[in-house]
């Protein structure tokens, strides 16, 4: 089976986040960037897959320019098999859709998967938009994945419950907890992803649908109003009486 | 031309968060001088539906098709479209949802339309460009997005559009056939799976969260957090490590990496507010940190603060909702 796990790479969780002077571009001075934490689900659970059938590929993803290879090499360590580029900044995520279907489409991938969205754009898109370029099913977000030949089980999270759906290959998932504990490299992985091969590609497409006028920070808060323990129940006057929420 | 709005039904009822997107989409029909038509998923009821006139919707189309009880990403976007090509529909507005952000992905490449989710404001359209504010980095930022297409999707953010309320208002229910086949049910779900919630009120669409941190000491001390969500009909939710440590399920877990919620009151209690966890809830309206730590820095997010143990302060405050009402 030919899983393939598309993973952006975004800020780090802690990141104070700040714009370029002109609020058109984030201010990527002085951050770490990662591994998107949602599409570590899907990560893992691809090579937990992978192994547990004994063979089969995975193949990781990512839209982005030459920066993001540290991230993909860290991919290849926890245990992805190969790893491929696309050498273009993300626009939008339609135009990060039309990079993975192409590749989806040529590689002939069983399995696409990837995080629910990413934590920097939180689109929550690509997986829906890939499901519809390749004419496919997109279950999202889907909660647990198991496979049995080429039929996959999944929990797709609803407001308020869980839907248990069945879909054969090919399909999409996004991915997020409880799914798998995302894995950390190992030193041998780390060692061997140096070697495994990573191909750098040129994007293809009609391009972006949409594009960021402009970035805003949320406005400050006017500060706390303390309210002492003891009198612990004068704060729901407030609440009802000066902020009118209850 | 004219505006479509999806509204998600369950049980019969028009969900809250429908509400608002469809006083959204008949404020954007305004706009551009339209109509806004809607067109209902799930189990609904015509007297429900005729109700949308409230929100300034003048027609609803309705599939009775019964498999379109449960979500079916496949049927759902084919009902849509083919609901978007009957009204002509230049704008599509939907709940940013679980089921708004999978159908609404599919539809924007099936209609050719550019998407935007996690939407918070009214649209702009000025100078020929039709610009919208939505979320971005988690809550931590909002980024103004120009949609270039001729036909556009937005998914509004919950609680971030008020729900227009325009008594006596109907709407017309008219039948509606997409002629959907078996094969547009192939990701139907096998078997639906509903959980408990405390007090009855979802997490994702509650106006009132109270939220537990690991100051809360272990699970058995959570009934002091539903007490006070109960006498506030708020739903319950709670921090990465508890729900990490198995105190609480996954699907209460609030923050960058679990449920982002934009409730009018969020009551922190024994959160210390880690930036993960700020990032998740900072569009509340209201932000209330109960924390013995003076130093915790959720209290520089928060409105209002008091620093005192949870186990003292928080039947104080359940009693006090008591005596109020």
């Amino acid at each position: 089976m030919k899983f393939l796990v598309c993973i952006s790479n975004v800020p780090d969780t802690t990141t104070k986040i700040t714009f370029t002077p002109d609020n058109k571009e984030f201010n990527k001075a002085g951050v770490q960037f990662v591994i998107n934490p949602w599409d570590e689900y899907a990560l893992t659970r691809a090579i937990e897959l992978k192994e547990a059938q004994g063979s089969g590929t995975v193949t990781v993803l990512n839209v982005g320019e030459a920066d993001t290879e540290p991230n993909i090499r860290k991919a290849l360590a926890i245990g992805a098999d190969d790893a491929i580029r696309v050498n273009a900044a993300p626009k939008d995520a339609y135009f990060v859709a039309e990079q993975i279907a192409a590749i989806a489409k040529e590689g002939a991938y069983d399995v696409i998967l990837m995080g629910k969205e990413s934590i920097d754009y939180n689109g929550f898109q690509v997986h829906g938009m890939v499901g519809e370029l390749l004419g496919i099913p997109t279950v999202a977000p889907a909660m647990k994945l198991d496979m049995s030949g080429n039929t996959a089980t999944l929990e797709r999270e609803i407001e308020g419950g869980k839907e248990i759906v069945e879909v054969a290959t090919p399909f999409v998932a996004s991915c997020q907890q409880p799914m798998c504990e995302p894995r950390i490299p190992n030193m041998r992985g780390i060692m061997t992803a140096r070697t495994k091969p990573l191909k750098v590609v040129e994007p293809t497409g009609e391009g972006a649908r949409t594009s960021v006028a402009e970035y805003a920070l949320p406005p400050k808060k006017q500060g706390v109003k303390l309210i002492p323990a003891e009198s612990a129940g004068d704060l729901i006057k407030l609440l009802r009486n000066e902020a009118k929420v209850i | 031309m004219s505006v479509l709005v999806v509204v998600e039904c369950d049980g019969g009822e028009v969900k809250k968060s429908s509400l608002e997107v469809a006083s959204y989409g008949s404020q954007v029909a305004q706009m551009l001088g339209t109509t806004a038509t809607a067109v209902a998923v799930g189990e609904a009821t015509e007297a429900n539906l005729a109700q949308l006139g409230e929100q300034g919707i003048s027609k609803v189309l309705y599939d009775a098709e019964p498999r379109l009880k449960d979500f079916v990403n496949g049927a759902y976007t084919k009902l849509i479209a083919a609901a978007a090509e009957k009204e002509g529909a230049q704008v599509i507005v939907l709940a940013n949802s679980n089921i708004g952000a999978a159908v609404g992905s599919r539809l924007s490449v099936r209609l050719k339309a550019s998407l935007a989710t996690n939407v918070v404001e009214l649209p702009k359209n000025d100078g020929g460009s039709f610009t919208v504010k939505r979320g971005a980095f988690s809550g931590k930022a909002f980024a103004d997005v120009v949609l270039t297409g001729d036909r556009k999707i937005l998914a509004v953010k919950k609680n971030s559009i008020e729900a227009l309320h325009e008594a006596g208002k109907t709407a017309t229910v008219e039948s509606f056939s997409a002629s959907l086949s078996d094969a547009d049910f192939a990701d139907a779900p096998k078997q639906v799976v509903m959980q408990d919630q405390a007090g009855g009120v979802l997490l994702p669409e509650a106006d009132r969260v109270v939220s537990g941190g690991r100051g809360m000491k272990g699970p058995e001390n959570w009934h002091l957090i539903e007490d006070l969500a109960k006498a506030l009909g708020a739903a319950t939710a709670c921090s990465k490590p508890v729900s990490d440590v198995d105190w609480r399920p996954h699907h209460e877990h609030v923050g960058q990496t679990g449920i982002t919620v934009s409730p009018n009151l969020y009551i922190a209690c024994g959160i210390s507010g880690a930036i993960q966890h700020l990032a998740g809830v900072n569009s509340s309206k209201v932000i209330v940190v109960i924390n013995k730590d003076p130093e915790a820095p959720f209290f520089k997010a928060a409105d209002y603060g008091i620093v005192g143990d949870v186990f003292e302060v928080l039947p104080k405050l359940t009693q006090a909702i008591k005596e109020l009402n």
